[in-house]
């Protein structure tokens, strides 16, 4: 049973915060096959399309038949623990903060032999499952656990490192306002976060969602308006230094593309809200979250940016909206590089059309917010980076993937 | 078809560049104070030498190429040997068949490394491909923990304990004591190296090498003109190399030397038997035991009951790494793959630094190297015989 | 050299002597321009006024060692402001309806500022009658032809945001005149426009009247002019003061913010 987890203490004073350190991230393109399995929470390894056989790690050419035929492919994630060592020395600074740190070698079912980071309860000789996690520095790694979910699985501290997980963190949702953003607040309650503040723009506009959002436990509403500079900052002074989990889900829908409602004002808000508002997010609370990413167990870890699957492409029904979605999650990577420097990581969800009064139009199928925001919650948990919510959008990143001058001509019908 | 003998080869002028823990010379300081030694116990010019097989992983970014400018030499035949702990018996089996053919006449080996405070975690941070990817970011314990990984495995395996392993390393420390440049100065016991500060479990502070700046050196030339010099030197009966042995082992139990000891014995005319003073690789016990097993001189798993009552300092009844081998000299980066060759050759000429092996006819040096992803590589052995005899 | 003899104190000069010591008071009726401030509140669906907003440009700093500047944005009609005819679709083909086209003299004029602020404080939807400026005018003398209408409320002592608009889900609820007013204003007193302390002219639920908007749909109509969103409205007298109310120069502006300076004559 892994030993479970204090909750944090208030912080001392007078104690030194560390400063951020990164695990190496020297990785080759071939690696970084594993980060993109990694990003979308697969277990795959390179496998031979000629002779079938598994490699690990990475590389262009087979180690049985020599094909360069090398393509990723979804595998048995079950192994046995072979060796395991307890390292109480490193030769990296992020591993001798974190000193004891446990590794094993696990044979993989499907062959290779794989060095892993070990979960606390594994024994040697025994059966394991691994999954491929990105640590600290943004990289895709390979970690073991015991085969059945061990009791406080969640609470061991090297896995702890590779994940998102809520519980015992203080969590800002930027827009209370919102169904997801009311959905939001009861995942996180629901995942343990220790505190949960919301953001309430133009409080002359009331919201049902966050009207409900008040009566929860655990939540204190700030004033927080992604378009007002200010707004941004004094709310940054107040409690940048307490958001261990940024929750970016601003959201401004309105229908039209370019010929079809050519108006500046609504782009420039689509902007504003979602381009601009994530800039200054990004310049107010970024920096004292990342200097805070090395802040003991329990700080800060990631940014959350719920962005519209039309990200990837282009909607001409909601032309400009999908055009400022796509500005956000271009800025999304330039966060998710500057971040990384602290190991805090930036993980984008991609949902489809939701149940709410701004698709009214968009048929079906519609997201549930509440279904929504716990899927999306369960993600972090599990340290996914590229979150799709929904049968759209996962349609859509498959296409897109698959071949993207198809989805952008049918995607208009 | 029969593998040719090594007839008509000597090898000779064994040189160690002292070790020093750091060192703010370059590689290049070390591999010229290695020739430099190496001519003027030969008593020949530096042209002279028109071979020259090097290896360094501290040379970067020159090779052996740049280094013929730097030392002024313009050999006719040129290797660098990238293999690390297994590079002495490779560098010496290339030489000899050099020396053979008559491609050269004298061949200087040299492996040599500085060691400035952060060189080591930078040569394990940047060591291979596969390190990089799938091992260094796992808690980047360098081989400290890969090694780890092999000794738990051995241990569960075979049941070997870790007085096993420390008799090892007392019995070296024993030996290293009369070498004046070695790292560790001070005897070594039991309670001593059992309580020791963990590294990477079961690894404690003594299984470990201490990475140090130095060389090891020597040449390979004809008999006749190691006579003609009046040069002490031993002749060759086998060597071997072997690279990515037993990929399918699923963590590494045993390697190269497994597969060529038969071959190796064959071609040498003698058995383990034989082996009057044997050098293994020993950057941590459990390659040593390997070695012991692997070169047949038990079978496999029972390495700890093979040393269990035999005595293996210089005076005992199985010299072994006689001059206390990395684990109490230092690990002078890839000087560490030739220490085995220049002791064994040292002890077959009588020119040891620290206590001769009695009577010591056939001397057997193994290596092993690089650890390139989840074990090591490369493996290589040589069989030496004393001249005079 | 100038001839003393020929610059004999004039008009200008009175005014500046009585501005510069002589107890001509100049009162500030402007809001200070906040990005918290809001702007009036639309459907979602409909266009929306951009806000008050500021992003420094440098401060002393790398962006410029010497210089402290903004950029600035906003519509039209934010904060305290001006709205000119063609704000207005009754005004929109009325000569000299735009900010830039405006003759500047409309620019000054006096004012006649009645006192709802008991009234509004018992009801947010309270309306200005005539029978109430018939009321004022029986104390303060008739209400003078180019002269502005102001409405005190002290609504803008209400600085929580929430309630100066004061909405709910029937809309806002806040003072302003009663529909019969505005056309009794322009065609029996010829006033030269109306203002107010709330966000807009109109009452906030003056969308229910029978005619919508009837401050800006006659006013504007009529080539009149609105000045929403006023304050310090409680320093004026009832009668006598000078407003000066030019907004930018905006070609074929709408409106724009303005500072709005009352010029005070001291009390007899």
């Amino acid at each position: 049973m892994t030993r479970k987890l204090s909750p944090p203490k208030r912080k001392n004073p007078i104690k030194r915060t560390r400063l951020p350190t990164m695990p190496p991230g020297n990785r080759s393109r071939e690696a970084h096959g594993l980060t993109a399995m990694a990003a979308s929470g697969r277990f795959a390894l390179q496998t031979c399309e000629e002779c079938e056989a598994v490699q690990y790690p990475p590389r262009q050419i087979c180690s049985n038949c020599l094909s360069d035929a090398l393509e990723w492919r979804d595998v048995s994630d079950g192994g046995t623990l072979l060796a395991e060592t307890t390292l109480l020395h490193s030769n990296d600074l992020f591993f001798r903060d974190r000193l004891p740190w446990r590794l094993g070698i696990v044979v993989a079912d499907v062959g290779p032999s794989i060095v892993v980071h070990l979960a606390e309860d594994c024994v040697q000789g025994e059966r394991v499952r691994m999954s491929l996690d990105i640590d600290r520095a943004g990289h895709a790694i390979v970690t073991a656990r015991t085969e059945k979910p061990s009791t406080n699985e969640e609470d061991d501290l090297q896995l702890r490192e590779m994940k998102f997980n809520p519980k015992d963190r203080r969590v800002l949702i930027v827009d209370g306002k919102t169904e997801l953003g009311l959905g939001l607040a009861k995942a996180f309650a629901d995942a343990g976060a220790r505190k949960i503040f919301v953001g309430e723009a133009q409080p002359w506009r009331v919201s049902p969602h966050l009207e409900e959002i008040r009566k929860m436990e655990n939540v204190n509403i700030m004033p927080l308006d992604v378009t007002d500079s200010d707004s941004v900052e004094e709310l940054a002074a107040m409690i940048g230094d307490k958001v261990e989990i940024m929750v970016n889900n601003s959201y401004h829908l309105r229908s039209g593309g370019l010929i079809d409602r050519f108006d500046l004002n609504v782009a420039h808000d689509e902007m504003e809200i979602h381009y601009h508002g994530l800039i200054r997010l990004a310049g107010e609370f970024g920096p004292v979250m990342r200097a805070r990413g090395s802040d003991g167990h329990h700080g800060s870890v990631a940014w959350l940016n719920v962005f519209s699957a039309y990200a990837w492409v282009n909607n001409p029904a909601l032309g400009t909206y999908s055009a400022s979605q796509a500005a956000a999650l271009s800025l999304s990577h330039c966060l998710r590089a500057e971040l990384a420097e602290g190991g805090v990581r930036v993980v984008n969800a991609f949902i489809g059309p939701i149940e709410d009064e701004w698709n009214q139009l968009a048929p079906p199928p519609k997201l549930v917010p509440e279904a929504t925001a716990t899927r999306i919650v369960g993600a972090l948990k599990k340290g996914i980076e590229d979150i799709p919510i929904g049968a759209v959008a996962e349609e859509i990143i498959q296409r897109m993937v698959e071949n993207p001058k198809e989805i952008e001509r049918a995607i208009k019908s | 078809m029969r593998r040719h003998n090594y007839e008509g080869v000597a090898v000779c002028v064994p040189v160690t560049v002292p070790y020093s823990r750091y060192s703010l010379k370059s590689a290049h300081w070390f591999c010229g104070r290695a020739l430099a030694d190496l001519i003027s116990k030969a008593g020949i010019e530096k042209n002279e030498v028109d071979g020259f097989c090097v290896s360094s992983f501290t040379l970067n970014p020159d090779s052996a190429v740049g280094l013929t400018q730097h030392l002024g030499v313009s050999p006719r035949w040129l290797d660098h040997i990238p293999m690390g702990g297994a590079a002495g018996g490779v560098a010496l089996r290339r030489a000899a068949r050099a020396v053979q053919s008559g491609d050269a006449e004298i061949v200087a080996c040299m492996g040599a490394d500085t060691n400035h405070v952060d060189t080591f975690r930078q040569t394990i941070a940047t060591f291979s491909q596969f390190a990089n990817d799938a091992v260094y970011p796992y808690g980047s314990g360098g081989p400290n923990s890969s090694f780890a990984f092999l000794t738990d495995y051995y241990m569960r395996e075979y049941g070997a304990t870790r007085e096993d392993f420390g008799k090892i390393c007392i019995a070296q420390r024993e030996n290293a004591l009369d070498v004046p440049h070695a790292m560790m100065k001070r005897p070594l016991n039991m309670e001593q190296y059992l309580n020791a500060r963990i590294i990477a479990e079961p690894l404690r502070l003594f299984d470990c090498v201490m990475p140090c700046a130095g060389a090891e050196a020597f040449l390979v030339m004809s008999i006749e003109r190691a006579k003609s010099l009046d040069l002490d030197y031993a002749t060759i009966l086998s060597t071997i190399e072997r690279h990515n042995a037993f990929p399918e082992d699923p963590v590494q139990i045993r390697a190269g030397w497994a597969v060529d000891a038969d071959d190796f014995y064959e071609h040498a005319g003698i058995g383990p038997e034989d082996i009057d003073v044997f050098q293994a690789y020993d950057d941590y016990p459990i390659i040593c035991f390997m070695q012991i097993e692997d070169l047949g001189f038990c079978a496999k798993g029972e390495a700890a009951a093979f040393i269990a009552d035999r005595n293996l300092t210089t005076q005992g009844d199985f010299p072994y790494n006689t001059s206390g081998g990395q684990l109490s000299a230092g690990q002078a980066g890839a000087g560490g793959g030739y220490l085995g060759i220049v002791e064994t050759l040292r002890q077959l000429t009588d020119q040891t630094l620290g206590k001769a092996v009695p009577n010591a006819v056939h001397g057997l040096a193994s290596c092993f190297g690089m650890i390139n992803y989840d074990r090591g590589l490369c493996t290589s052995a040589a069989i030496l015989k004393r001249s005079a005899a | 050299m100038t001839n003393p003899e020929k610059n004999n104190p004039g008009l200008l000069s009175s005014l500046l002597g009585g501005i510069t010591g002589g107890g001509i008071q100049v009162v500030d009726l402007t809001m200070t321009l906040d990005q918290k401030s809001p702007t009036i509140v639309l459907p979602p669906e409909l266009g929306q006024s951009w806000p008050f907003r500021m992003e420094e440009i440098s401060r002393y700093d790398h962006r410029g060692p010497a210089i402290y500047w903004n950029n600035i944005s906003c519509g039209e009609h934010t904060g305290t402001h001006f709205d000119a005819p063609i704000h207005w679709i009754s005004g929109k083909d009325l000569p000299n309806n735009a900010t830039d086209t405006i003759p500047p003299e409309m620019f000054i004029a006096q004012a006649c500022v009645i006192d709802c602020s008991a009234d509004a404080a018992e009801d947010p939807d309270y309306l200005l009658t005539i029978e109430q400026v018939e009321a004022w005018e029986e104390k303060h003398g008739r209400v003078p032809p180019r002269s502005w209408l102001l409405m005190r409320t002290d609504w803008s002592l209400k600085s929580n945001p929430v309630d100066y608009l004061n909405l709910d889900a029937a809309g806002a609820h806040t003072p302003g005149p009663h529909e019969d007013l505005v056309p009794w204003l322009i065609d029996e007193r010829d006033v030269i426009g109306f203002g107010g302390e709330a966000v807009g002219t109109d009452a906030g639920q003056a969308q229910h009247f029978n005619l919508p908007y009837p401050c800006h749909h006659l006013m504007h109509g009529r080539g009149r002019f609105g000045l929403p969103a006023l304050t310090n409205l409680d320093k004026l007298p009832p009668s006598g003061s000078l407003l000066i109310t030019p907004p930018l120069k905006i070609r074929q502006g709408s409106g724009s913010p303005v500072r709005v300076l009352a010029l005070v004559e001291p009390q007899a």
